[in-house]
Order: C-alpha cells, then structure tokens, then sequence
C-alpha cells in the first residue's frame, strides 16, 4: 500500500488517480500508524513553502516522515514535497525536514515567475526513475522556487528556465520531482510507474 | 525550453459544451468529459472551462463536470465562471481542478485575490480580464460577461492582480473576440511586458498564423483557442507542428 500524505496542500485526489490507473493499492492519508504500515510514501503539494511546513507540524508528521525515510522506506516527493526535504526555503526563511542538505531558493530572473508550463528534463545520470523515458521529454512545471542542493550528485534531472536548475533528485530510497508527473500524460504516469517498480525491487511492496 | 502552451477553451452551459458566436444561437457540442479526453489525446497543454451557466444554484452541476473531467484527464486544467469566495475555490480545487480563473469577483472584491493566493498559491489562481479599447494603446476593463464598463485602466489591473498575488493573467480582448481577425497583438504586448507573470492571450484566433502572433509580436506565454478547434478546422497537432516550422517552442 502506498500512502499520499493528505496536509492540505493541494491536489491529491490527481496523484491517487495516477496510481490507481496502474492499479497500484493506494491510500490518501494523514494518520500516523497509516505512514508507518506502508509500503512507500508520496508526499505532492503545491502552495507556500511556510505552510507546508506548518501544516506537516500541526498533524505531528514531521518525525513520522523523517523516522520513516531513515529507515529507507521509498519515499517521492512531488514539488513542494520535494522541497520541503532539504534544510531551508527562502519563502518565508522556513526551515524544512532536512534530511538532504541544501537550501530551496527563488528565481531571480528576468523570465515570468512562476515557471509555469511544459519544459524539458534533461537526465543527468542513470537512474530508475527515468528506465525508458526519452531524454529532454516534456513534463509539467509550476514553481516559483527551486532546489539547491549540495550534493550534486543526487541530481539525476536538470531542467533550463534562466538558469539550470535540479528538476528531479535520487538518492538511495528519496526520490524527488520539481514538476508534476500526474500532470504530465503519459511519461509523467511513467515516472510514476518507475518509482513503484523501485519500490518493488527494495522488496518493500508485493 | 520552456515551451508556448496551446489551450482549448470550452464554455460549459447547465453541464454541457456549447458552441456560439457571441453567447447567442448557443448549440450542443457535447459532454465536457468526452470533449475534454479527445483535448487531452489530442496532447493539448491544458484546458479551460468557462462555466457559462447563469444562475448560481447550479454550481453543483460544474462541481459535477469538474469532477468527471478530472477523471479523464492528465494536464491541467482551469475552471472559470461565478467564483465569488474561497470556498467556492476550494469546492472546485477539491473536485480536480488544477486553477480556478476570476473575473468579475476579482474586480468586485480584490482582496479575494490576496485571500484566495494566500490559501491555495498564487499558481491556481488566474485572473481573467475581459478588456475593450478605448482609445489609442487604451484598454478597459469589463465584467460580467462583457456587458458592464468598469473604471479601471486593464494594463494597471493587471500589474495589480499581479500584487496581489495572481499567478497568471488569462486576457481577452473584447474587440477581437469571436471576429476570427486575430489576437489584439499590441494589448497583448502592452499587458505582457508589464507583468512579470505568464499572460495568456485570448480572443481573435482565426487561423493559426494568428497563434504565431500572439506568441512572437504579442510575447504571450499561452495561447487560447476556441472555435479554431471546436469546428474541428484544425487540430491542436496541427497548430503545433504548424508553430514548431516556426521555431517556436511546443510540446510535440
């Protein structure tokens, strides 16, 4: 069973519907005991950095999610889910999970922010969470912030607004998307079917 | 690279697609849900639906349609038409909408702009501005549908729903829509480089040198096509690869 964490960020009821089209067992919840008997967890969001952050502590899920990705359960944070992993945001000078070092900062461009539409990701290493995706495929983006973080080398998608910037994270059981594969047609339900088939593979999931 | 969008636009009456000219002789084009799966087969960027329905007592019909478009779908894809409060926002945001658009609301009572942005992001909440052409590189704004003259000068509406948190401005030209003569190009421009969120152009799309338009001499960031689509002259492929011999980025 996978379990989308429901903190009120957004959208979920379109992540679920991803994995359901794969008939992948999947549960939308906020309980704690629900985190820790699954199987994986999907963390999506969009909004405020801040509010994620105040939303996670309000319903105590911070050291649920961190004890429980430690414990190298495979984890994917999508956008804001994904950001709120590393240290810092320069929205709202908020201070995340942490668990990847590194700090979520604003563009600061001339180009239109948010960064909104379909761009391009470019794979920057192999990783199984791309397996038969081609390169530079289009996927959906809406952000105004992006990671920084200070391994490079969990980098494994690059994408280009501006400047280049981390499109898409791997490391060990975290994976992480800046852009919204359950709105990206038929690769981004791909990406998603590639993050079950990792979770399959860590024996964590029949 | 980050490429141009290319969005059909539908208008939903009472639950169903119609099609018109100028709100008037409206006929049946059919299911939302249907139309919506063919725009997304079709690889469409997004979708959005004006909920032309006039009486608010049947909002729970659009609730309805979102619900079963969400369905059949994966882009995104915006939902329009008598949003007054963020609970109405949060009703359609729930159902499966990606963005709501505003317009006469917004108008009426800016602060839902700033509540609204606050609550859900900036990146749902499209302020849709209806403008008409006063003078010379002079645009007004309009509200309810079209039929009521408002105050306020649509270039610095813009840049004040961008203040106040919009996270994209869907702008139409009064004057241009429904002739099939082409975008307002200079009100694009104009509103386009005064803001520093994406503008997406509406209004005018006769034919598809007119989306090139838009795009290279009006800077818009997305396109909204209607009737171009729906009376099945050309297909959103068609448009893309038609743009892409033009070396304008799009998503094929």
């Amino acid at each position: 069973m996978i379990i989308i964490i429901n903190y009120g960020m957004g959208n979920l009821r379109n992540v679920e519907k991803a994995l359901a089209s794969m008939n992948q067992q999947v549960k939308i919840s906020d309980n704690i005991d629900d985190i820790k008997n699954s199987d994986a967890i999907i963390l999506p969001g969009v909004g405020s950095f801040k509010s994620a952050m105040d939303n996670l502590r309000k319903l105590n899920l911070v050291d649920t999610i961190v004890s429980e990705i430690k414990s190298k359960k495979p984890f994917l944070g999508i956008c804001l889910g994904m950001q709120v992993l590393f240290e810092k945001s320069e929205e709202g000078n908020t201070s995340g999970l942490g668990i990847l070092k590194g700090k979520v900062k604003r563009f600061k461009h001339s180009l239109k922010v948010p960064h909104m539409g379909w761009n391009t990701v470019r794979k920057k290493s192999r990783n199984n969470l791309f397996e038969d995706i081609p390169d530079e495929s289009f996927f959906y983006f809406v952000h105004s912030y992006y990671v920084g973080p200070l391994d490079k080398s969990i980098i494994v998608g690059e994408t280009e607004y501006g400047i280049k910037f981390a499109s898409a994270i791997a490391g060990d059981n975290i994976y992480g998307v800046q852009f919204h594969p359950e709105k990206s047609q038929s690769v981004g339900l791909k990406l998603i079917n590639n993050f079950i088939y990792a979770c399959k593979k860590n024996n964590t999931m029949s | 690279m980050l490429a141009k969008r290319i969005i059909p636009c539908l208008d939903v009456k009472d639950g169903r697609v119609v099609k018109g000219i100028n709100f008037v002789n409206l006929k049946d084009a059919g299911d939302p849900a249907e139309n919506a799966r063919i725009y997304d087969k079709e690889q469409a960027d997004e979708l959005v639906f004006l909920d032309i329905t006039a009486s608010s007592d049947k909002r729970k019909i659009m609730v309805d349609v979102v619900k079963r478009v969400a369905e059949q779908i994966f882009i995104p894809f915006t939902v329009g038409g008598g949003i007054r409060t963020n609970d109405d926002i949060r009703e359609l945001l729930n159902s499966g909408a990606d963005k709501v658009s505003i317009n006469t609301s917004a108008v009426k009572n800016p602060d839902l702009i700033n509540k609204s942005s606050e609550m859900f992001g900036s990146q749902c909440i499209v302020v849709a501005i209806d403008a008409k052409r006063i003078d010379n590189n002079k645009w007004k704004v309009y509200i309810n549908g079209g039929r009521t003259p408002t105050e306020l000068d649509a270039v610095k509406w813009a840049k004040e729903c961008e203040q106040r948190g919009a996270g994209e401005i869907l702008l139409t030209s009064m004057d241009c829509d429904g002739t099939k003569l082409g975008y307002d190009i200079e009100l694009t421009r104009k509103i386009s480089d005064s803001v520093g969120i994406p503008v997406i152009a509406s209004g005018g799309a006769g034919k598809l040198e007119h989306l090139y338009e838009a795009i290279v001499k009006g800077n818009a960031d997305a396109v909204l096509v209607a009737s171009l689509f729906h009376y099945k002259e050309y297909t959103v492929r068609q448009a893309k690869e038609y743009l892409m011999e033009r070396n304008i980025s799009v998503r094929i």
